[in-house]
């Protein structure tokens, strides 16, 4: 690459770098990183042990994808990051043909088609495009001279818009919207004008009354109108957003002790090991365990941008970017909608939900991460 | 590749992303503050609510019915119990969609229509959130093992033990003791708030008879558990628990036996019959044929059973005893000549001579005896009586007038409610000056009186006020009320004196000496019941003409001539000196008062004075 032109290997025996610092680029690992993601999923395991009825079977699936998915890090950790950029366009190329084919033979449950078959073995290719969509965005944009220009801006809507708009048709909102979010946020860091930032908000205003009426689903729109007046329907779709703030006030400051939800453990609170795990650790651990493990994630936040900051051009770091940012906006819609501020979508919350795929995928953009942070130093001449 | 990298400026990019970084932490900041906000504001502003809805989440009172109070005859054997039976129940509330569990519960147990229509009825009716709705009772063992290996996909459908109300015998007491059933729309509506509260676990009510007389003792005090429950309303612990106070029980004046030997003798035949202990005025049987299985009623009568019941031209619901109102006919003889030497317009030695009929002075109308040819010409009172002479009590009735007969009547309870424990009683019908001005616009013409003084015209009674008549004959002109309960949980209803007629004794006496001679006597209308009696006894018959009944003019010919026979009547006690039970007997269009009713009364008596071995007893 020319680019490199510019770029010398540092020697492997600097001085300047200290003893662990060579450790952590020798196993491609960020040590604080991986403390603070192995503390959370901990956490999220005793969480998850209340939140399943004590089911040790739902703890050991869940410790099994866990391991499958710190392996997947480490894993995705070692990939040279030019290997990955070379790698995007053809990522981003298999995971269009795969959501294509979600469209065409999927199979699904509850009215969306969400899966892909293959042999007994089932998987949401949406799950690819959570990392490919950033990959290639950051790839693309990393080539340019930023900020972008309206050609490139142009064409970086256009690569979002194609994946967002196939899973949207699953139908699956709250996938679409991470999915293009983490596709627009490379965009926002490479620099996008604020004019065009402030264009799309106003489009984005205007267009709410046609997307309301002609795109959105009737289910859809049930979560929305539910968010803002669940007392309508207490025992039909205003039921989990009211049990679920009734879990999360009762349980107060200290919450009502670990084993101890009577929400959760009364079956009110619908998803309590999914989606609405945030409702269990409120009541049972209180506000505190909340604030912990909000400190946790923003421990988890710095530490990406942090890394972001480091990295050595642009890909590195509107990729650490954008993975970081999505990882907060995971978490922000989760507890936002469990608490009753945002409208009902199916974002788990990260480390902690009970989940499969999912969680592999998670992980494995913390090792892109990793990847990114302990790349061998290159510095300009 | 692009030529473009060769002018990148990457101190000018990284400072540019460096800002984007900072805007993003800057929006990462405030988002956070935002979460930290809105858990602040549910978890410690809005605590106390939260936990109150909590609580009410998983808090729920569950009332607990009480035990309904037992019925026992005198004897102490039952008569209404309670009887545990499974009942299959749903929670509306908490069912997502009713006719699919309604069509999957279809496959598991037996649901008529007939259950799924009562259902619905009570699901429209005003009921408490998350009350159990019932769908089935008596659930068989089978049925109870297919429901629990389903349960976990029958959300909102409950079974449970439930005491329900058992009748052991059947048809021998529904017209006295009545039954319960399902409490329906309009008892609902007329509950206060404090009843509505009593019969919060309950379903059932008392619909007629004793059951209903005595609803409130019968019922007790409904006990509740504060329970937690999850959220498809299975109980999980109990956290608290008031106990029931169970109904009171009954012990009844009757006697099982007794009342079977009376329903017996009816042998099917449509009529009442009603015993009073004399001492008491309790009564000892009181029997309305044909009958009905009380149960029948109890969780919901079938439309098919009750079409049969209701449509049968025997009439098997219809209360004969308390509700059926006939012309007493000769029956009230003896009460009429009493108040003849009362007012002293006869003396036992009057005479009148009967020669087949009566004439009023100014009429041609002839007013006929039963008997064509007369009694002869020297009728006096105890031949009168014994005979059951028309001719005479005509000429007495005339010389009396309606005023006269009307009070000395009124005093043994005609035309009253004996106010006897049961509800829905008949008055029957005394006719009076007053009566007749204000019901017919009519006044009084002397012929009324000769058709009142032999129990026709307009006279009506039912076989209780007769009973009740000649139990205060038997007690010398003490009127005491019948009384069905002798206790409620264990503590005596004391006899109720309503009335002490005012008459002289000897006359009583007079008139308890014709009675006797009417089945004694020579000539006495009863005198085939006196054959191998080892008791003497007192009596009347009476044969009553049917008042005009509007007959279907589809009844066959032999059916209608059937119906419009005469009512057969006889009342009497025994023994004569001291008399312990006093006897009404009715048998529609049985024609005969001696050779159809008396009969029936020498069976009650023998059943109630003799023994096994047919002695009479202590």
């Amino acid at each position: 690459m020319p680019s490199q032109d510019f770029l010398r290997r540092l020697p492997e025996s600097d001085r300047t770098l200290r003893k662990r610092d060579r450790l952590q680029q020798r196993l491609h690992v960020d040590f604080w990183l991986l403390l603070l993601l192995i503390i959370i999923s901990s956490g999220g395991l005793v969480v998850l042990f209340s939140a399943s009825d004590q089911s040790l079977a739902t703890i050991k699936r869940q410790g099994v994808y866990f391991l499958l998915a710190y392996f997947a890090m480490l894993v995705t950790a070692q990939v040279p990051v030019h290997f990955m950029r070379r790698m995007a366009p053809w990522a981003y190329a298999l995971g269009v043909v795969l959501l294509v084919l979600v469209v065409l033979h999927g199979v699904g449950a509850k009215g969306a088609q969400r899966w892909l078959s293959l042999g007994g073995f089932r998987f949401q290719p949406s799950e690819v495009m959570k990392l490919a969509m950033p990959v290639t965005i950051a790839a693309y944009l990393g080539q340019r001279h930023l900020p972008p220009v309206f050609k490139h801006v142009f064409w970086t809507l256009a690569l979002v818009a194609v994946p967002t708009v196939l899973i949207i048709k699953q139908p699956d909102l709250g996938t679409s919207i991470l999915v293009a979010a983490s596709g627009l946020m490379v965009l926002f860091f490479a620099g996008l004008s604020w004019r065009y930032i402030l264009a799309a908000v106003t489009l984005l205003m205007a267009s709410l009354w046609p997307l309301w009426h002609f795109v959105l689903h009737d289910y859809q729109k049930k979560r929305v109108l539910t968010l803002l007046n669940p007392e309508d329907d207490r025992l039909g779709a205003g039921w989990n957003i009211i049990q679920s703030k009734t879990a999360i006030g009762s349980g107060g400051v200290p919450g009502k002790g670990w084993l101890h939800g009577t929400q959760s453990h009364l079956n009110f609170l619908p998803e309590g090991h999914t989606d609405f795990i945030i409702a269990v650790l409120a009541e049972e651990f209180g506000l505190i365990g909340v604030l912990i493990l909000l400190s946790l994630y923003m421990l988890v936040v710095l530490r990406g941008m942090t890394i972001a900051v480091r990295a050595q051009d642009s890909f590195g770091r509107l990729l650490a970017a954008s993975i970081t940012l999505t990882f907060f906006v995971y978490v922000f819609v989760n507890i936002g909608m469990v608490s009753g501020l945002l409208p009902v979508v199916g974002v788990p919350l990260p480390l902690v939900s009970q989940g499969g795929t999912s969680i592999v995928t998670l992980l494995a953009g913390f090792g892109i991460l990793m990847a990114i942070a302990t790349e061998p130093r290159k510095v300009i001449r | 590749m692009s030529e473009a990298s060769h002018f990148k400026d990457h101190h000018r990019e990284a400072r540019l992303f460096f800002s984007r970084a900072l805007v993003a932490g800057g929006v990462i900041v405030l988002l956070t503050g935002i979460l930290v906000l809105r858990f602040f504001s549910l978890q410690v502003d809005h605590h106390e609510d939260y936990v109150t809805q909590s609580d009410r989440n998983r808090v729920h009172v569950l009332p607990i019915p009480p035990t309904r109070g037992l019925i026992y005859d005198r004897n102490g054997k039952l008569l209404a119990e309670n009887r545990a039976s499974y009942t299959l129940s749903i929670v509306h509330e908490r069912v997502s969609d009713l006719a699919e569990t309604l069509e999957f519960l279809a496959t598991l147990v037996d649901i008529s229509a007939n259950d799924i229509e009562k259902f619905n009825d009570q699901l429209r009716q005003r009921r408490r959130p998350f009350d159990a709705v019932p769908l089935r009772f008596g659930l068989t063992e089978v049925e109870l093992a297919r429901l629990a290996v389903n349960e976990f996909r029958l959300d909102g459908v409950e079974v449970h033990a439930q005491l329900v109300r058992h009748y052991p015998e059947g048809d021998l007491f529904a017209h006295s003791i009545g039954y319960v059933g399902r409490i329906n729309e309009q008892e609902l509506s007329e509950f206060d708030p404090d009843e509505y509260q009593r019969y919060s676990g309950t379903h059932s009510i008392g619909k007629i008879g004793l059951e209903r007389f005595y609803e409130p003792e019968l019922l007790g005090e409904v006990g509740y558990q504060n329970v937690e429950t999850n959220a498809r309303g299975r109980v999980l612990r109990v956290l608290d628990s008031g106990d029931p106070k169970p109904g009171s029980d009954l012990i009844l004046h009757a006697d099982i036996e007794l009342q079977k030997e009376a329903m017996a003798a009816l042998d099917g035949h449509r009529g009442a019959v009603v015993a009073i202990d004399v001492a008491t005025g309790g009564v000892l049987a009181a029997v309305s044929a044909p009958s009905f299985d009380a149960n029948l009623f109890v969780t919901g009568i079938s439309f098919k059973d009750y079409r049969q019941l209701n449509q049968s031209k025997d009439l098997p619901l219809f209360n004969r005893f308390l509700q059926g109102q006939y012309p007493p006919g000769s029956t009230i003889k003896p009460v009429v000549a009493m108040a003849g030497l009362h007012y002293k317009v006869i003396t036992s030695e009057t005479t009148v001579h009967d020669p087949g009929f009566y004439k009023l002075k100014d009429s041609s109308r002839l007013y006929r005896d039963w008997k064509r040819w007369g009694h002869g010409p020297n009728v006096d009172l105890k031949q009168a009586i014994a005979e059951s002479c028309d001719v005479y009590f005509y000429d007495l009735g005339f010389n009396l007038g309606i005023d006269k007969m009307h009070s000395f009547g009124d005093q043994f309870g005609l035309g009253e409610k004996t106010n006897i424990d049961l509800p829905s009683e008949r008055r029957g019908l005394w006719p009076s000056r007053d009566w007749k001005r204000g019901a017919r616009g009519e006044s009084w013409y002397p012929g009324d009186s000769l058709n009142v003084s032999i129990g026709q015209g307009d006279v009506l009674a039912t076989p209780l006020q007769l009973a009740s008549m000649v139990s205060t004959i038997a007690h010398h002109g003490v009127r005491l009320r019948p009384q069905i309960v002798a206790s409620i949980a264990g503590e005596p209803r004391p006899p109720i004196v309503d009335q002490n007629v005012d008459v002289e004794e000897s006359i009583m006496a007079l008139g308890i000496e014709a009675m006797a001679e009417v089945v004694h006597g020579k000539h006495g209308t009863a005198q085939r019941i006196a054959q191998g009696a080892k008791y003497k006894m007192a009596g009347k018959t009476g044969t009553a003409q049917v008042v005009a009944i509007a007959q279907n003019a589809e009844y066959d010919s032999d059916a209608l001539s059937e119906r419009n026979r005469d009512h057969a009547l006889f009342v009497g006690f025994a023994p004569l000196d001291n008399p312990k039970i006093a006897v009404a007997v009715l048998l529609e269009n049985a024609e005969s008062g001696s050779g159809a009713a008396a009969p029936i009364a020498r069976r009650v008596f023998d059943a109630w004075l003799l023994n096994e071995h047919g002695e009479l007893r202590e």
